[in-house]
């Protein structure tokens, strides 16, 4: 966690990376910044919403020393944009998925496997008329969140109702099951190491191209991902950054990006009441079972690693192919299977040319999930709730506790949507049947009534153990795409809705 | 073993017809795209040998993209076809359906021009069942039947398994030799069956033998002129994938809401792309032989579960129409439409490139192989907008994925013959 701490970094950034003009949550995670509350706001009057986001201060990723006492960052929805009247020739050089919204389309519900009980008509906030316009983040150092939000929510009544608050606590770095979280995170190319070229990689690296996250540089196929471009004379005064692909451009979307957030409640008591029952009370058996479902232990060893291992985040599965140490289906080699663009293999080029054309067995064997690098995320998230231990939970009465889950990346359905989609809730997900990921899924029947409620865990020695009749654990109960923009592309977005309504 | 065929009955639709023949297809479905086995027109589920089909109507709003290679945009018809992948010759399937769903089936085709009630259902369908200019079958020779036997025995074995950890690799003999018991009870009492594979048929042995040796002998007359005409080959190549448009603009939102709305309603999904060939004599020449190349490949070396890297496409063709102007691609795949082109462009984008690099508008290549899919946001720009809504859709065995198939024949064939110690572990973990 440490890692993400604002003053541990140098200005390292590398050239042209306006890092004045990013925000700041792209480049932190605000852990000093213990207290945190997320505003969901709508426009109930557009002028005085957009007089209030011109001048809002936002904080960019300048490393600062000594740390700001609060933090403010701001993310527009689609529907927000349109409430502010940014104009359709503006709005719609924005991705597919954020135009559509989270909660926009049942096909998208089915695909993130938000049916059942994660239907978005369930939803507290994100669908129908509860979409969301504005998301504004608040962080701060212990002890001045209360006055900050106040200050900020009476600033923001003149132009916005508050749709929802979304509260967080502070659990010390632990998730509410109790795991220690944001333990593994991409490591962003801020010096721009990585060159802009289309090249396989033959080994998992942690590290991302900047275009991954920050749209208007290159991403991990060398390209720039689409984003509202406009033609430079609707910008005569420089407001804008110019298109690195596309110089004659002004880029809407440079130095921001797509996030994501979702509310997920977490049934901790039914979580660990669950696992009591199939590790027959046994605390040592429940531990080995939870960490076997997560991947890594409460303390965040990874058990692909065994006892021993350490904290580390410099791992694969590699040595673990048939998931005997860390199954298959674990939460985190579900959300990252760490692998490369090719199977391992010999180094000839020979060799190389055999596991391309799938003439190798054992390589295809290693090759249902591949070319992880295309599907990171960068995650941001905080809990909500209180915070109880394994044996707390078991006896302690049920808590509305969980996840304000956020993830920013650039390409919302190539990141968040295929981890969520395919490698998450997909029931046949590397090679596995019959179950989904064993702390979110919905366990609800798939086609033809094939079960979902396994979990499986094979075993050196016989056939895969199997957890069987899991419950639900994890519900979500609200969500919305945003754009979090750079800084200057947020002023220009106001800028362009006032003159259009003006 | 009994190998697989397939069949492409497209026929062009009468002038007018298509409202009403769209509105009769959506009455064979039980969910958006997804065909009831049990419907009144054709109850696919009715047909024990075959695996997957579809109606689908060919009707290509890009047809205009020619344009920007400089031709006139041509006048071609819609067209409605059925595709359907089949256990044993495509003729007797078509003749089961004819038979037996003779009535449903002539409601359809009565939306196609020159089909009337007086016709001859069979000969009609199969005088307009389009030869395949190149196909592809997961594994040559598994039959719907032992999909499904296999399926249920892999249920069997999997509920009776005892799954504590084994004390040693003959323990899990031990317990390997307690499933063969098991399955023998099973069969005897009639609970469970495996039944046998068919002898090959001689004739289908005697023409994979002569295509193969026919295949090679052609390529090695033709490799010297290939030398010769080498460098003017790649030269006419260059210049066009220098100068050829790139057509790939974002997808109509309405078309991706049609089709996803078609999607991920069982664990496989259908893909239907339909698009005219770039024009001239060396892009006509040059598709013909890349068919004929991923054809030899697919009947000799991609036919034991997996194309190139790809192992997610249970059956896919590529057909001509129109005489080569257009080709018609379908594609049964598991998984989402997401993670099928990704699987694409990560796994095998030069494979892409050499099968579809001779549509009109295929995003940049470079030396055939080059770039092209890997063009990321173009490339599934492009594949989206040449989709076209398969209105009916049917898959034999919902619910299971290639993974599974081959899971389950393993485990089949692990009690078939005598296992080793550790053999008997391995087979152990597959359950
Ligand atoms: C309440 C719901 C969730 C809980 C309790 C949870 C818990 C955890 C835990 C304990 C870890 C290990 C710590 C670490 O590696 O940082 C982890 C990792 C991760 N989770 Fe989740 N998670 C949840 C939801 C999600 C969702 C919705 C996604 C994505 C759509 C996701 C994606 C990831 C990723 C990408 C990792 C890092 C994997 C790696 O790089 O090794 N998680 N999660």
């Amino acid at each position: 966690m440490a890692q993400t701490v604002m003053s541990a970094h140098a200005d390292v950034a590398g050239a042209g990376i306006e890092l004045d003009d990013i925000q700041g949550l792209l480049r932190f995670g605000f852990k000093h910044h213990t207290e945190a509350v997320f505003l969901l706001l709508q426009v109930t009057d557009a002028a005085a919403a957009r007089q209030w986001l011109g001048n809002v201060q936002v904080t960019s990723s300048v490393s600062v020393d000594p740390l700001p006492k609060t933090v403010l960052q701001v993310a527009l929805t689609g529907a927000g944009m349109r409430a502010l009247d940014v104009g359709a020739d503006v709005v719609s050089g924005f991705s597919e998925e954020f135009l559509e919204g989270m909660a926009g389309d049942p096909n998208r519900a089915r695909r993130l496997g938000d049916v059942g009980e994660n239907a978005p008509d369930r939803w507290d906030w994100g669908s129908g008329a509860r979409v969301p316009h504005v998301a504004v983040l608040l962080y701060a150092l212990p002890g001045n969140l209360e006055a900050f939000q106040r200050s900020i929510e009476a600033q923001c009544a003149a132009g916005f109702e508050l749709l929802y608050r979304l509260p967080t606590v502070n659990m010390g770095g632990v998730e509410p099951f109790g795991f220690t979280d944001g333990l593994s995170q991409p490591e962003l190319d801020w010096q721009r190491m990585i060159p802009a070229a289309d090249q396989e990689q033959l080994g998992y690296r942690s590290s991302s191209c900047l275009g991954e996250f920050i749209l208007g540089y290159p991403n991990e196929y060398g390209l720039y991902t689409p984003r509202p471009l406009l033609d430079a004379q609707r910008d005569a005064d420089g407001a804008l950054p110019r298109a690195e692909d596309n110089p004659d451009n002004a880029d809407v979307g440079r130095n921001g990006t797509y996030l994501v957030i979702r509310q997920l409640r977490q049934d901790v008591r039914g979580f660990w009441q669950a696992i009591d029952k199939y590790a027959r009370g046994v605390p040592a058996e429940r531990e080995r079972l939870a960490s076997l479902m997560v991947g890594r232990t409460l303390t965040g060893e990874p058990v692909v690693l065994g006892p021993g291992g350490g904290v580390d985040n410099a791992f694969t599965f590699e040595s673990d192919p048939e998931g005997d140490r860390c199954p298959i289906g674990a939460h985190i080699r579900r959300a990252n299977p760490r692998n490369a663009d090719l199977p391992t293999g010999g180094i000839g080029i020979v060799s190389q040319l055999i596991r391309t054309l799938g003439l190798n067995s054992s390589a295809r064997a290693r090759d249902l999930a591949a070319s992880t690098r295309f599907h990171r995320l960068l995650r941001r998230g905080r809990e909500y709730g209180v915070r109880l231990t394994p044996a707390e939970a078991l006896s302690a009465p049920p808590t509305q506790s969980g996840l304000q889950f956020i993830c920013l990346n650039a390409n919302i359905q190539r990141q968040f949507e295929f981890v969520q989609g395919a490698w998450l809730m997909g029931s046949k997900f590397n090679g596995l049947h019959e179950e989904s990921d064993p702390l979110l899924g919905s366990r609800l029947p798939g086609a033809a009534g094939t079960r979902c409620d396994y979990f499986s865990m094979p075993q050196a020695a016989g056939p895969a153990q199997r957890l069987e009749g899991l419950r639900q654990f994890v519900t979500v109960s609200g969500g919305a795409y945003f754009f979090l923009p750079g800084i200057r592309a947020l002023r220009f977005l106001v800028r362009v809705g006032a003159s259009r309504s003006s | 073993m009994t190998p697989q065929s397939q069949f492409t009955v497209v026929a062009p639709i009468t002038a007018g017809g298509e409202a009403a023949l769209r509105a009769l297809l959506i009455t064979m479905n039980s969910a958006p795209g997804v065909a009831d086995p049990r419907n009144p027109l054709v109850p696919f589920g009715e047909f024990a040998q075959l695996h997957f089909a579809r109606f689908v109507i060919l009707n290509d709003p890009t047809l205009g993209d020619i344009e920007a290679y400089g031709v006139p945009r041509p006048d071609l018809p819609n067209y409605l076809a059925l595709v359907g992948d089949c256990d044993g010759p495509a003729g007797a399937c078509l003749a089961e359906m004819a038979q037996r769903a003779g009535a449903g089936l002539r409601r359809i085709f009565g939306h196609c021009e020159g089909f009337d009630g007086r016709v001859d259902l069979l000969a009609w369908m199969q005088a307009h069942d389009l030869p395949i200019a190149a196909s592809y079958v997961n594994w040559v020779g598994r039959t719907v039947l032992q999909i499904k036997e296999e399926s249920a025995l892999q249920q069997l074995l999997s509920a009776r398994m005892d799954r504590t950890p084994v004390a040693s690799a003959a323990e899990a003999r031990q317990r390997w030799r307690q499933m063969v018991d098991l399955v023998r009870n099973e069969i005897a009492a009639r609970r469970l069956s495996l039944t046998s594979p068919e002898p090959t048929p001689l004739d289908w042995v005697i023409a994979k033998s002569a295509n193969l040796l026919v295949s090679l002998l052609l390529s090695l007359l033709a490799l010297p002129f290939l030398v010769i005409l080498a460098p003017a080959l790649l030269f006419q190549l260059r210049r066009q994938e220098t100068r050829d448009p790139e057509i790939c603009p974002r997808p109509d939102s309405d078309l991706l809401v049609e089709l996803q709305s078609l999607e991920d309603h069982d664990v496989s999904n259908q893909y239907t792309a339909f698009g005219s060939a770039k024009p001239g004599a060396f892009r006509r020449g040059l598709i013909t032989l890349v068919f004929a190349v991923i054809q030899f490949t697919a009947r000799h070396i991609f036919m034991r579960g997996y194309l190139a890297r790809i192992q997610t496409i249970h059956f896919a063709r590529w057909v001509f129409v129109d005489d080569k102007r257009r080709v018609l691609f379908t594609s049964n795949y598991d998984g989402g439409h997401q993670a099928y082109m990704d699987d694409f462009i990560n796994k095998a984008a030069w494979g892409l490139n050499v099968a579809f690099s001779s549509g009109v508008g295929w995003p940049h290549t470079d030396w055939l192989l080059l770039r092209g899919a890997r063009r990321e946001q173009y490339f599934k720009y492009y594949q989206r907008r040449h989709q076209l809504p398969t209105q009916v859709w049917y898959k034999a065995y919902p619910g299971l994925t290639l993974t599974d198939l081959d899971r389950n024949a393993r485990i089949r064939q692990g009690l078939e013959r005598e296992l080793s110690d550790t053999e008997a572990l391995a087979w152990l973990k597959l359950l």
